[in-house]
Protein backbone atom coordinates (compact mmCIF):
# COMPACT_ATOMS: atom_id res chain seq x y z
CA UNK A 1 0.00 0.00 0.00
CA UNK A 2 1.93 3.45 -0.77
CA UNK A 3 0.57 7.22 -1.43
CA UNK A 4 -0.18 8.98 -4.34
CA UNK A 5 -1.47 12.04 -6.01
CA UNK A 6 -4.51 12.42 -8.50
CA UNK A 7 -2.95 13.89 -11.59
CA UNK A 8 -5.50 13.62 -13.84
CA UNK A 9 -8.56 10.98 -15.38
CA UNK A 10 -8.40 8.67 -18.28
CA UNK A 11 -11.56 7.91 -20.07
CA UNK A 12 -11.83 4.37 -22.05
CA UNK A 13 -14.90 3.87 -24.48
CA UNK A 14 -13.51 0.27 -25.43
CA UNK A 15 -12.46 -1.88 -22.38
CA UNK A 16 -12.99 -5.05 -20.24
CA UNK A 17 -16.56 -5.47 -20.28
CA UNK A 18 -16.73 -5.75 -16.24
CA UNK A 19 -14.25 -2.51 -16.11
CA UNK A 20 -17.93 -0.45 -16.95
CA UNK A 21 -18.49 2.17 -14.91
CA UNK A 22 -15.31 2.24 -12.88
CA UNK A 23 -13.37 5.72 -12.82
CA UNK A 24 -9.85 5.82 -14.14
CA UNK A 25 -7.47 8.22 -12.27
CA UNK A 26 -4.31 9.54 -13.42
CA UNK A 27 -1.85 8.96 -10.07
CA UNK A 28 1.67 9.54 -9.35
CA UNK A 29 2.88 7.24 -6.57
CA UNK A 30 5.10 9.17 -3.57
CA UNK A 31 7.19 7.86 -0.94
CA UNK A 32 6.51 9.36 2.62
CA UNK A 33 8.11 12.32 2.12
CA UNK A 34 5.44 13.19 -0.69
CA UNK A 35 8.11 12.43 -2.88
CA UNK A 36 7.08 11.38 -6.43
CA UNK A 37 8.87 7.81 -6.62
CA UNK A 38 7.84 6.85 -10.67
CA UNK A 39 6.40 7.33 -13.16
CA UNK A 40 2.51 8.35 -13.44
CA UNK A 41 -0.06 4.97 -13.48
CA UNK A 42 -3.49 4.69 -13.69
CA UNK A 43 -5.78 3.45 -10.62
CA UNK A 44 -9.46 2.94 -10.43
CA UNK A 45 -10.99 5.13 -7.89
CA UNK A 46 -13.73 3.37 -5.13
CA UNK A 47 -13.88 6.69 -2.72
CA UNK A 48 -14.46 9.11 -5.20
CA UNK A 49 -11.10 10.98 -5.50
CA UNK A 50 -10.77 14.24 -7.39
CA UNK A 51 -7.45 15.73 -9.13
CA UNK A 52 -5.03 16.86 -6.51
CA UNK A 53 -6.09 14.74 -3.47
CA UNK A 54 -3.54 12.75 -1.99
CA UNK A 55 -4.59 9.11 -1.42
CA UNK A 56 -3.65 5.88 -0.55
CA UNK A 57 -3.50 3.03 -2.90
CA UNK A 58 -3.19 -0.66 -2.88
CA UNK A 59 -1.48 -2.86 -5.71
CA UNK A 60 -2.04 -6.32 -7.18
CA UNK A 61 -4.62 -9.00 -6.85
CA UNK A 62 -6.18 -6.96 -3.79
CA UNK A 63 -6.70 -3.70 -6.07
CA UNK A 64 -9.33 -6.21 -7.79
CA UNK A 65 -10.47 -7.25 -4.27
CA UNK A 66 -11.30 -3.29 -3.69
CA UNK A 67 -14.29 -2.94 -6.58
CA UNK A 68 -17.82 -2.93 -5.33
CA UNK A 69 -19.06 -5.40 -7.73
CA UNK A 70 -17.22 -7.71 -9.36
CA UNK A 71 -14.47 -8.94 -7.89
CA UNK A 72 -12.32 -10.63 -10.97
CA UNK A 73 -11.11 -7.71 -12.86
CA UNK A 74 -7.96 -6.68 -14.83
CA UNK A 75 -7.36 -3.78 -12.20
CA UNK A 76 -3.81 -3.83 -10.95
CA UNK A 77 -4.32 -0.14 -9.06
CA UNK A 78 -6.96 1.17 -7.00
CA UNK A 79 -7.60 4.55 -4.53
CA UNK A 80 -8.63 3.00 -1.38
CA UNK A 81 -9.02 5.79 0.73
CA UNK A 82 -8.51 9.65 0.75
CA UNK A 83 -6.09 11.23 3.09
CA UNK A 84 -7.06 14.02 5.26
CA UNK A 85 -4.16 14.57 7.65
CA UNK A 86 -0.20 12.80 7.39
CA UNK A 87 2.23 13.08 10.55
CA UNK A 88 5.84 12.03 9.78
CA UNK A 89 8.34 12.36 11.24
CA UNK A 90 11.48 13.46 9.76
CA UNK A 91 14.30 11.21 8.68
CA UNK A 92 16.83 11.87 11.61
CA UNK A 93 14.33 11.18 14.45
CA UNK A 94 14.91 7.09 14.33
CA UNK A 95 17.47 5.00 13.65
CA UNK A 96 16.54 2.37 10.38
CA UNK A 97 20.01 0.28 10.60
CA UNK A 98 19.58 -3.06 11.88
CA UNK A 99 22.26 -3.05 14.50
CA UNK A 100 25.20 -6.35 14.93
CA UNK A 101 24.46 -7.65 18.03
CA UNK A 102 21.56 -8.01 20.34
CA UNK A 103 19.73 -4.98 19.85
CA UNK A 104 15.74 -3.74 22.58
CA UNK A 105 13.69 -2.04 21.08
CA UNK A 106 11.00 -1.77 23.87
CA UNK B 1 6.90 -10.54 6.63
CA UNK B 2 9.72 -7.52 7.38
CA UNK B 3 11.11 -5.31 10.40
CA UNK B 4 9.95 -1.58 9.94
CA UNK B 5 9.61 1.69 12.33
CA UNK B 6 6.29 3.19 12.52
CA UNK B 7 7.11 6.85 11.60
CA UNK B 8 4.39 8.09 10.73
CA UNK B 9 -0.09 8.26 10.83
CA UNK B 10 -2.49 8.59 8.17
CA UNK B 11 -6.06 9.92 8.69
CA UNK B 12 -8.91 9.07 6.14
CA UNK B 13 -12.25 10.17 6.74
CA UNK B 14 -13.65 8.28 3.46
CA UNK B 15 -11.95 4.59 3.08
CA UNK B 16 -12.70 1.31 1.55
CA UNK B 17 -15.48 -0.26 3.74
CA UNK B 18 -12.25 -2.97 5.01
CA UNK B 19 -10.34 -0.23 6.29
CA UNK B 20 -13.22 1.38 8.39
CA UNK B 21 -12.29 1.40 11.86
CA UNK B 22 -8.43 0.51 11.81
CA UNK B 23 -5.62 3.00 12.14
CA UNK B 24 -2.97 3.29 8.68
CA UNK B 25 0.57 3.55 9.75
CA UNK B 26 3.42 4.69 7.70
CA UNK B 27 6.07 2.17 7.98
CA UNK B 28 10.02 2.62 6.96
CA UNK B 29 11.84 -0.91 6.48
CA UNK B 30 15.09 -1.50 8.72
CA UNK B 31 17.89 -1.21 6.50
CA UNK B 32 21.54 -2.67 6.28
CA UNK B 33 24.45 0.03 8.05
CA UNK B 34 25.46 2.15 5.18
CA UNK B 35 22.15 1.87 3.13
CA UNK B 36 19.59 4.54 2.85
CA UNK B 37 16.53 4.18 4.79
CA UNK B 38 14.07 4.04 1.30
CA UNK B 39 10.52 1.96 0.10
CA UNK B 40 8.79 2.97 3.08
CA UNK B 41 5.07 1.85 2.75
CA UNK B 42 1.42 2.38 3.93
CA UNK B 43 0.68 -0.23 6.36
CA UNK B 44 -2.86 -1.50 8.59
CA UNK B 45 -2.72 -1.74 12.17
CA UNK B 46 -3.36 -5.04 13.80
CA UNK B 47 -1.77 -4.36 16.86
CA UNK B 48 -2.26 -1.18 18.51
CA UNK B 49 1.87 0.26 17.25
CA UNK B 50 2.53 3.79 17.55
CA UNK B 51 5.15 5.85 16.26
CA UNK B 52 8.24 4.62 16.87
CA UNK B 53 7.92 1.14 17.39
CA UNK B 54 9.65 -1.40 15.38
CA UNK B 55 7.14 -3.64 14.02
CA UNK B 56 7.16 -7.26 12.29
CA UNK B 57 4.68 -6.56 8.93
CA UNK B 58 3.23 -9.09 6.55
CA UNK B 59 3.14 -7.53 3.45
CA UNK B 60 1.14 -10.45 1.52
CA UNK B 61 -2.87 -10.43 0.79
CA UNK B 62 -3.75 -14.01 2.20
CA UNK B 63 -1.71 -13.30 4.76
CA UNK B 64 -3.77 -9.88 5.98
CA UNK B 65 -6.94 -11.82 4.89
CA UNK B 66 -6.49 -14.08 7.29
CA UNK B 67 -5.35 -12.35 10.43
CA UNK B 68 -8.22 -9.43 8.99
CA UNK B 69 -11.05 -12.20 9.12
CA UNK B 70 -11.96 -10.70 5.66
CA UNK B 71 -12.14 -13.28 2.72
CA UNK B 72 -12.04 -11.10 -0.04
CA UNK B 73 -10.66 -7.99 2.17
CA UNK B 74 -8.36 -5.59 -0.35
CA UNK B 75 -5.26 -4.98 2.07
CA UNK B 76 -2.00 -6.05 1.91
CA UNK B 77 0.23 -4.84 4.13
CA UNK B 78 -0.46 -5.64 8.05
CA UNK B 79 1.67 -4.79 11.00
CA UNK B 80 0.87 -8.21 13.01
CA UNK B 81 3.58 -8.16 15.94
CA UNK B 82 5.32 -5.68 18.02
CA UNK B 83 9.17 -6.40 18.50
CA UNK B 84 10.68 -6.13 21.36
CA UNK B 85 14.09 -7.37 20.49
CA UNK B 86 16.42 -8.20 17.46
CA UNK B 87 19.45 -10.29 17.77
CA UNK B 88 22.19 -10.28 14.61
CA UNK B 89 25.01 -12.44 14.63
CA UNK B 90 27.45 -11.08 12.25
CA UNK B 91 26.06 -9.01 9.34
CA UNK B 92 28.87 -10.01 6.58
Amino acid sequence: MLFGRVRGTAVCTIKYPDLKGMKLLIVEPLNKHLEPTGPLQVAVDVVQAGPGDLCVMVRSREAALAMQEHKFVPVDLALIGIVDELTVRPDGEFDYTLKEGYTRYT
Amino acid sequence: MIIGKVTGTIVTTISHPHYKNRRLLVVQPLTLPGDPPEGDFVALDNTHAGVGDTVLVNREGNAARQTLNQPDGCVISVIVGIVDAVHVPALN
